[in-house]
């Protein structure tokens, strides 16, 4: 086996891992999430619909982990076309997905938290729901500055010549 | 872009009619009661809490009664049913319901109490079930249950615990023969018998029994088991059809389901018109009816009043003090935004109202977000559907939420073509996988690719924000102006107007920047030195001057200076509107994403098939996550960064007097709208 050959490995790696961590702090979140939702859903089943956005919010890094996972597959050639690269190649692309993969799993609990506290301004003052969305959504930057530089960075990788 | 103004208006009448008054004011819905006349000894106010509660018992029976007709009686909703809104009904409609309303009491009352009636026979039968249940083992006895004594015998029927065969039994009792033992049934826990004996060995054999564990059935009738089922079985059957005669009775009463909605609109409204009057300050023939109103209705009320009854009224500017309520005014583009800025806050003293001017970038903002022309059409023709459908019967809070998704809509598409998504590249695809089209894309952007050019696209972003950051400074301008802060507008507002103008000139003539953007953008030299004066001297101007209320002079520098430091705080939000390129380059891919993996199986026999199921599913999943996504953010933006540089709120809200209906609401004259 030539060196070379674990370049893809350390790319597939890395955005299989943008996916994994991704999404699990996603699928934590949004199951955190739910669970106080549907105590408040128990006392008051109008709130339903609302309850439901605060508990979407932590999905999105779910999303943008898989949506890294996949531009990667795209540029290294995975789904169809030549995967040849260098192993430095391979372990820049692997960095490039690191933000996505860290920041994605912890925003995505950190976030989580955000919303169940957000449900109790549901419960007690369902009028200021504008307010109660905002809380996560300030957490939600991070995930989104990280979904950026990630990007970019693939972006950028993809046109480096090494 | 306004907010009305308010008056405070004092109406003055006579005692008798303040009831008809206050029903026409609460028709109206435009006052807020709000009393200053203190109490003493000509001014009294009245209490109304009995009157009130009875109100409030027939609320809370009405509301039950309808829960019980619902269960048993259930109206067909179709699925737009809640755009349908209040149901419209004429004020003689409600001068005629005082004719029903205590037949309709009576409805409601029945209602419950055939509803217990019909809990009561549940738990009957449950109870009756539970006595079959303990009968089962004794089937085969062919007496009484509760046959215990004769002439010359004595009988025991009873279980003993564990399993026991006759031999055994008749061991154990060998001592008192003649005995006679009869199993009835047997099972793993307890064997059931029957045992006679002659009375002089009752006590003997009974003591045996007693050591085997023998206890006598739960049950006792007079009846033979096989008879007593048949028996509980019949009464069962008469509880279920007395269930069933209720239930009928029930449907029976569904016709007045709209008067008992009405019931509780109508004790609603009274019970509100009680709490109304137990503020009012009266006398012993006048009454003061006091409270704040928009100029613009005074006129009108004035009219009716006079027409109507004995009043005087007085109408006065606030005095600076009075805690004011406010309302905004806005035309149709920018008012459905108003809920969004009262989510935030209203206006506070000396602030305008933002909702215009947020309006116009809220829509672009949310429309680069979504930037795709397929979902952007699908919402426009969604809102524009339900909201021509029900223009006449639509809330007005639904009314607002969906004709603001419709202008998200329209900016939607408009980035949508800009930046050439249609569902993504749903195009593209279908014409390369079916019909072999090698020319793409088929519908180019009219600007370009964010996916081809993020630098470009994040650039633009941060432009656009940084354009609302400024108008929001520009705001603040107006504001302090308004205010007569002069000196506040020039240290707070002008300079540091200048520096981030000025700093973000001096940004992009970097060679880095310069490098990133391409070579398209450049900057005069003679701009670049003009703009690095004036940053300086902006700086120099908030380092001096924004620590101005420390008399220290050395302090009154380390806050100026610490001021300056904000010009990070500025940065960051500039930064954040970096969002507008992830959020907008993710919804695009997962719609290309989606596309791709329903072109995947498309060459099979059940291609086309395949490919219709995942991209109707792929693309209402992603237009339902994206839309939610690019709403929230926008608000962020809206409230964070655009808010955050002149905007405070902290007014009240105008909470007038009026109909709190949910089912009904009554038109003085049905050509009236509002």
């Amino acid at each position: 086996m030539k060196i070379d050959d674990l370049g893809i490995f350390f790319a597939v790696l890395g955005a299989a891992l943008a996916a994994l961590c991704a999404g699990a702090g996603s699928a934590k979140g949004v199951g955190l999430a739910g669970e106080a939702g549907a105590g408040l859903v128990t006392e008051d089943p109008s709130k339903f619909g609302k309850v439901l956005i605060l508990q979407l919010l932590p999905g999105t890094q779910g999303i943008y982990g898989f949506l890294i996972a996949f531009i990667t597959f795209i540029k290294i050639g995975v789904l169809g076309g030549s995967s040849d690269m260098t192993l430095a190649k391979g372990l820049l692309y692997f960095a490039a997905c690191l933000p996505m993969a860290i920041v994605g799993y912890s925003s995505a609990i950190a976030q989580a938290r955000a919303s169940v506290a957000s449900m109790g301004i549901l419960s007690k003052r369902p009028e200021e729901f504008g307010k109660s969305m905002i809380f996560p959504a300030m957490v939600e930057t991070y995930a989104i500055l990280a979904l950026l530089i990630s990007m970019l960075a693939i972006n950028g990788v993809a046109g480096i010549n090494i | 872009m306004a907010m009305l103004q308010m008056q405070r208006i004092s109406i003055y009448a006579l005692k008798k009619d303040r009831k008809r008054i206050l029903e026409l004011l609460q028709r109206r819905g435009i006052l807020e009661i709000n009393d200053i006349i203190q109490e003493d000894n000509v001014f009294h106010k009245m209490d109304v809490t009995k009157a009130r509660s009875g109100f409030e018992k027939h609320v809370v029976t009405a509301n039950e009664a309808l829960e019980i007709l619902n269960r048993y009686a259930p109206l067909k909703k179709s699925m737009f049913s809640a755009l349908n809104g209040r149901k419209v009904t004429s004020i003689e409609d409600y001068s005629a319901f005082s004719g029903k309303y205590d037949d309709s009491v009576q409805v409601a009352v029945d209602l419950i109490s055939y509803s217990k009636e019909i809990a009561e026979l549940k738990a009957e039968i449950i109870r009756l079930e539970a006595q079959i249940v303990m009968l089962t083992p004794w089937m085969k006895l062919d007496i009484p249950i509760n046959f215990s004594i004769t002439e010359h015998t004595k009988s025991f029927i009873g279980a003993i615990s564990k399993e026991w065969s006759l031999e055994a039994i008749l061991d154990k009792l060998k001592d008192f023969l003649p005995v006679e033992v009869e199993i009835i049934s047997s099972s793993k826990e307890q064997t059931c018998i029957f045992a006679l004996c002659p009375t002089t060995t009752a006590d003997g054999v009974y003591n045996i029994l007693r050591s085997m564990d023998f206890t006598t059935p739960g049950v006792s009738m007079d009846k033979a088991p096989v008879e007593q089922k048949v028996d509980l079985e019949n009464r069962i059957l008469e509880a279920k059809t007395a269930i069933n005669k209720t239930v009928e009775a029930i449907v029976s009463l569904a016709k007045y389901r709209e008067d008992i909605m009405f019931l509780q609109d109508y004790d609603r409204m009274r019970s509100d018109k009680y709490e109304v009057i137990g503020q009012l300050t009266q006398t012993n023939n006048i009454v003061v009816i006091s409270g704040y109103i928009p100029e613009r209705e005074i006129q009108e009320i004035e009219k009716s009043l006079n027409k109507d009854f004995l009043v005087a009224i007085e109408v006065e500017k606030p005095s600076e003090e009075e805690d004011v309520p406010v309302l905004l005014k806005n035309n149709g583009f920018a008012q459905p935004l108003e809920w969004v800025v009262a989510g935030f806050s209203l206006p506070g003293k000396g602030e305008i109202d933002p909702t215009m001017i947020m309006a116009l970038f809220y829509y672009m903002l949310f429309g680069i977000m979504l930037a795709d022309a397929g979902y952007g059409t699908l919402m426009v023709g969604v809102c524009a559907f339900c909201l021509i459908k029900y223009k006449h019967t639509i809330e007005l809070s639904l009314k607002n939420f969906l004709t603001m998704f419709l202008f998200c809509g329209i900016a939607t598409i408009f980035w949508g073509v800009m930046f050439g998504s249609y569902f993504g590249d749903l195009f593209d695809v279908t014409a390369s996988t079916f019909f072999g089209a090698t020319q793409l894309p088929i519908i180019p952007p009219l600007w370009f690719f964010p996916v081809d050019k993020p630098m470009l696209m994040l650039a633009f972003s941060m432009v656009l924000g940084l354009i609302h950051l400024m108008t929001g400074l520009v705001i603040k301008m107006y504001q302090l102006y308004k205010q007569k802060e002069y000196k506040a507008l020039l240290y707070d507002a002008i300079s540091w107007f200048a520096l981030i103008v000025s700093s973000a000139i001096l940004v992009v003539s970097l060679d880095m920047i310069k490098s990133m953007m391409g070579p398209g953008v450049s900057i005069p030299p003679a701009l670049t030195k003009v703009a690095t004066i004036i940053a300086i001297l902006a700086s120099i101007m908030i380092l001096l001057t924004n620590g101005r209320e420390s008399r220290n002079p050395f302090k009154r520098f380390l806050k100026g200076a610490y001021a300056l430091y904000g010009i990070t705080g500025y940065l960051s939000d500039v930064l954040s509107y970096s969002r507008l390129l992830a959020l907008g380059l993710a919804s695009g891919i997962i719609g290309n994403v989606i596309n791709k993996m329903a072109a995947m199986p498309a060459k099979s026999p059940l291609g086309p098939f395949f490919f219709i199921i995942i991209v109707i599913g792929g693309h209402a999943l992603n237009i339902a996550i994206n839309a939610l996504g690019s709403y929230v953010h926008t608000t962020r933006l809206s409230y964070v960064e655009f808010f955050g540089k002149f905007y405070g709120g902290g007014g009240r809200f105008f909470h007038p007097f009026q109909m709190k209906t949910k089912y009904y609401k009554i038109k003085e004259n049905m050509k009236n709208e509002n």
